[in-house]
């Protein structure tokens, strides 16, 4: 036990060594597009709509919340993809006597930890913009459940993908429509039926409504719960299969 | 003591007319190493050295067959196999995120050593090589002969009880060759034992205990460097291995 601990530490030992050499550009780089969310659609735009009785600056920080933590933790983990097929140095991991989970586990908790401040630093922006939300245990248990699977996501698309090119498609062709359609900015319900029953099932429409739901105070969805823990566990498990896989 | 039994790997691979098939890149092979021996792998490019170093040292899985160290068998103890491994790939495969230092660190971390020792042990061994002045730098910025002798002093950081090299003296200048190579001796005297394969004939002849010599997959001949050349009545053991892997693609020919 105590050495899978170690081997954990030292996966994540070497994300830390090189985020904090670039801490504050990170920190300062994460900044942009929240921003721009909140001054166009908060501040902007939203001045003149209001949801459910509410303004649409409180609408959507949570939506925001959830996009933009599901960004940073599916791109956290897409260096290791250049670390297998480009620069070869998996093979290390591959051949040391660490347990394979470790190496998962230890890359996620990466993800998750820049996901987290980035998630911070929109907090402190929407604040400051006049929003209102209610932080809670449970709103950072979901908002850390989303890192997960977004990080998850990208660590079987990691493993997976075979060129640079593709591991973009990722991005354009899967988490940039979710970052539009799934409860970020208005409600699913707008959307055509067929769509809604796809979008539902999205793990990113479940964080938005739990967040959204949780930051005003009001009950969380066991159902959103259930879906959360069921990605993150399924998507695990394909992490260490796949993971494994590597010397075969 | 190494044991390699009825050793087979084959890779998918898309034939000429464009079908799926199969290519057999080691085809049964089986020998065993000494404790403390220095052995040689010896082949033409392709001949399926590296792809034996890679089932060897558990990166790859071999389509049959069975590898013993000790007894141990790297399929039921994977782990505690792993632990008494030192590898320098034929490629550099460095995290191009970390210093010199930090890449070292990384592997002594692997190989759950404890802080102390790590700082003990990367000191010395970048000593010997002469990189302690970059131990700081990134490993993009060291040059080809440089990255060359750092990738072996990583696998040596945790001691390994068996060496694996897969022709280490590329690139490296004459002298840096020849500390490699005492290294190397050195090494084996002190119980390691050591598995090269090289291009340079002359680095066999002057290492290796014994050398197999591989070609298409298949072991052709495995001997001490003199029986080799004293069985052909050829006066150098480059004579030989152009000799026999000659024959064998003539074989092939006809
Ligand atoms: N991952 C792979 N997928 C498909 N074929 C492979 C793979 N790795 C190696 N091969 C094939 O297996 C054969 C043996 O390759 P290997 O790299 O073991 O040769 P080698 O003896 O190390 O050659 P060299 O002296 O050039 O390093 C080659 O025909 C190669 O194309
Ligand atoms: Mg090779």
């Amino acid at each position: 036990m105590q050495q899978k601990l170690f081997d954990i530490g030292t996966v994540f030992w070497r994300d830390w060594v090189v985020l904090k050499r670039r801490l504050a550009k990170f920190l300062v780089s994460r900044m942009v597009a929240p921003l721009l969310y909140l001054v166009a659609f908060g501040w902007g735009l939203g001045r003149s709509i209001s949801v459910d009785g509410g303004s649409y600056l409180d609408f959507i920080v949570p939506g925001i919340l959830a996009l933009n933590s599901m960004n940073i933790s599916f791109n956290s983990i897409t260096p290791v993809h250049a670390e297998r097929v480009y620069h070869k140095s998996l093979e290390e991991y591959v051949s040391a006597p660490i347990w394979p989970d470790a190496f998962v586990i230890g890359k996620l908790l990466a993800a998750l930890l820049r996901a987290l401040l980035s998630s911070a630093i929109i907090c402190a922006l929407a604040f400051a913009f006049g929003a209102r939300l209610t932080l809670s245990p449970l709103f950072l248990l979901v908002l850390a459940l989303n890192c997960i699977i977004f990080a998850e996501i990208g660590f079987v698309a990691a493993m997976k993908i075979n060129t640079f090119e593709e591991m973009g498609q990722v991005n354009t062709y899967i988490l940039l429509p979710m970052s539009f359609l799934c409860g970020t900015f208005f409600h699913t319900a707008a959307l055509p039926s067929l769509v809604r029953l796809i979008i539902d099932a999205l793990p990113l429409t479940h964080t938005s409504y739990l967040l959204r739901a949780l930051g005003s105070g009001q009950e969380a969805s066991a159902l959103s719960l259930f879906v959360l823990f069921f990605y993150c566990l399924v998507l695990y498990a394909f992490c260490v299969r796949f993971f494994r896989r590597l010397s075969d | 003591m190494i044991e390699v039994r009825n050793l087979i790997k084959r890779f998918p691979h898309r034939g000429k007319d464009g079908k799926q098939t199969e290519k057999t890149a080691v085809d049964g092979i089986s020998f065993s190493v000494k404790k403390g021996e220095i052995f040689g792998l010896l082949g033409p490019n392709g001949a399926g050295k590296t792809t034996t170093i890679r089932m060897m040292t558990m990166q790859t899985r071999p389509t049959a067959g069975e590898i013993l160290y000790e007894g141990l068998s790297t399929r039921e103890e994977p782990q505690r196999v792993k632990e008494l491994l030192g590898i320098v790939p034929q490629h550099i495969n460095f995290d191009q995120d970390l210093t010199v230092g930090e890449n070292m660190e990384l592997h002594a971390r692997l190989y759950h050593m404890g802080a102390l020792e790590r700082k003990k042990r990367i000191a010395e061994l970048l000593d010997y090589v002469e990189l302690s002045d970059v131990v700081n730098d990134g490993v993009r910025r060291l040059s080809g002969g440089m990255k060359r002798r750092l990738l072996i002093m990583r696998a040596l950081i945790h001691h390994p009880r068996i060496l694996f090299l897969d022709e280490p003296t590329v690139a490296l200048d004459p002298q840096v060759r020849r500390r490699i190579w005492d290294m190397v001796q050195s090494l084996a005297k002190g119980g390691v034992t050591v598995f090269l394969t090289t291009h340079y004939i002359e680095e066999a002849e002057a290492l290796c205990d014994r050398v197999a010599i591989l070609a298409k997959g298949r072991l052709l001949d495995l001997d001490t460097p003199a029986n080799l050349r004293e069985k052909t009545n050829l006066p150098s053991l480059e004579e030989v291995f152009l000799q026999m892997t000659e024959k064998q693609s003539a074989a092939k020919a006809i």
